[in-house]
């Protein structure tokens, strides 16, 4: 008969990590990340969740809750709009399902501005 | 007046008309219409089958996993505890009507004696008990999670069938429903915003499923080592997975959550224990 390995684990180890947001550790220490890979990590910004964004061939994801991040610039003249929709998209639509980063405090205000400068480029 | 109510709740209208609240058959029911409308294609019995429903070759490995689900062993260690008789003799069997068959699907059940919800666990709990045996952790998989995992095979094809009678049976289930829809937490999720709202969407690479036949299938072994989660491990997972401090595993938030969670898969059959991813 199949032997499987203790099925059992420390309640860690669960898969939902793939869908993301659960936290993980970082293997080498806490450096300064790029607006992009803020952007991707899923203990970050994890906006691959939710967002393609299609001009960028490193965004890997099958996702299709949100509006694709494409065309920013001239869909978001104003940068401080953009910004706003990132800091607390609760805002523009109360029931929105994407977390409200600068008002909770998920992304710093660095780590923000890089965020949306990198969508910005999109 | 009396005509417009009725017109009102004819159209489903009266939770938005007003502050009227909808009854348990009608939060179930407006559930299940909204994934009717959103995925015409997709059978009510199949919501059981969750996240698969949306994706055929989750589905074909589903079923191939299925066939001889390589957790088998894990089951049979649970049909051995199930049948090993307690120091008084008697066995959960006795504790149970038809020996334990075709009961799991009425829980979580109310008692209003305890003003309580009782979740199959806590039967099962009570029965060790009331034989003079320690009852086990709700949380301990190696336990409760493995015996689970054989005694809801026993109650396979049953009809979730979960009653809420009497107001302090409805108060429990409202406090089960504001923790479903409740946004908590840094990144500001409720169990709804995802498996209501965006049922069938694709949070990065996963289908969420819908709410309605989540609570059918349980324990589930999953991932490439077959874990064993139990209903109330997968909302910890949940919680986990969005920065929650998982509530306690058989404590009384999650209970409630259970019964009204529970309540939306009425109607739909039971199946233990499957694979999920
Ligand atoms: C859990 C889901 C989720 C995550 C994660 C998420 N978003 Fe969103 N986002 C949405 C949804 C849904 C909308 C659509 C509008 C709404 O419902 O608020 C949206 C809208 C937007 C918009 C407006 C798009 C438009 O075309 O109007 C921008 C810009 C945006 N998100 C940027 C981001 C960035 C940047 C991140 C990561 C830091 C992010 N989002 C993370 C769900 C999410
Ligand atoms: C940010 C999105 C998100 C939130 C919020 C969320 N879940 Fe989930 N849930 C998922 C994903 C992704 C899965 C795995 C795919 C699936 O089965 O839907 C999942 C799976 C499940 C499952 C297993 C379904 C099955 O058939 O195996 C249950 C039950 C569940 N969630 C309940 C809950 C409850 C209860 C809450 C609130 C405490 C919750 N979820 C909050 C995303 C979420």
């Amino acid at each position: 008969m199949y032997q499987i390995p203790t099925p059992i684990r420390a309640a860690g180890a669960c898969l939902i990590l793939m869908a993301g947001f659960a936290q993980s550790v970082h293997a080498n220490g806490p450096k300064a990340l790029t607006g992009q890979e803020l952007a991707f990590d899923n203990r970050k910004g994890n906006c691959l969740a939710c967002h393609s964004m299609p001009s960028d061939a490193q965004a890997v994801t099958s996702t299709d809750i949100a509006p694709p991040l494409v065309s920013m610039k001239e869909r978001f003249p104003e940068r401080a709009k953009l910004y706003a929709q990132v800091w607390d998209a609760t805002k523009a639509k109360a029931d929105s399902l994407m977390p409200p980063f600068g008002k909770h405090r998920i992304l710093s205000d660095d780590e923000l501005n890089k965020v949306v400068d990198y969508v910005y480029g999109l | 007046m009396k005509k417009l109510i009725w017109f009102l709740s004819g159209l489903g209208c009266l939770v938005a008309a007003g502050g009227a609240q909808a009854s348990p058959e009608d939060d179930r029911r407006s559930v299940v219409q909204a994934v009717q409308e959103k995925y015409p294609n997709i059978k009510v019995e199949d919501y059981v089958y969750g996240a698969l429903a949306f994706s055929p070759d989750a589905k074909a490995q589903y079923d191939a996993v299925m066939t001889f689900p390589p957790y088998e062993a894990e089951i049979d260690k649970g049909a051995r505890m199930w049948n090993t008789p307690f120091k008084s003799g008697k066995r959960y069997a006795d504790c149970f009507p038809r020996a334990g068959k075709d009961v799991a699907g009425n829980y979580p059940m109310f008692d209003n004696a305890a003003k309580k919800v009782v979740t199959f666990e806590m039967a099962i709990n009570r029965c060790r008990t009331d034989n003079g045996e320690a009852p086990y952790k709700h949380s301990d998989m190696n336990t409760m999670g493995l015996l689970t995992a054989y005694a809801r095979t026993l109650s396979d094809g049953m009809k979730m069938n979960i009653k809420v009678e009497g107001k302090d049976a409805l108060a429990a289930y409202e406090a089960g429903k504001r923790l479903f829809h409740q946004r908590r937490g840094q990144l500001n999720f409720s169990c709804a915003g995802c498996h209501i709202n965006y049922v069938g969407s694709v949070l990065r690479t996963e289908y969420l499923s819908m709410a309605p036949g989540q609570a059918t299938h349980w324990p589930a072994f999953r991932g490439g080592d077959y874990t064993l989660f139990t209903l109330q491990r997968r909302y910890a997972a949940c919680h986990q997975m969005v920065r929650l401090v998982p509530l306690e595993i058989g404590g009384e938030e999650y209970n409630n959550l259970e019964y009204y969670h529970s309540y939306l898969s009425n109607g739909l059959p039971l199946k233990a224990s499957v694979f999920r991813k």
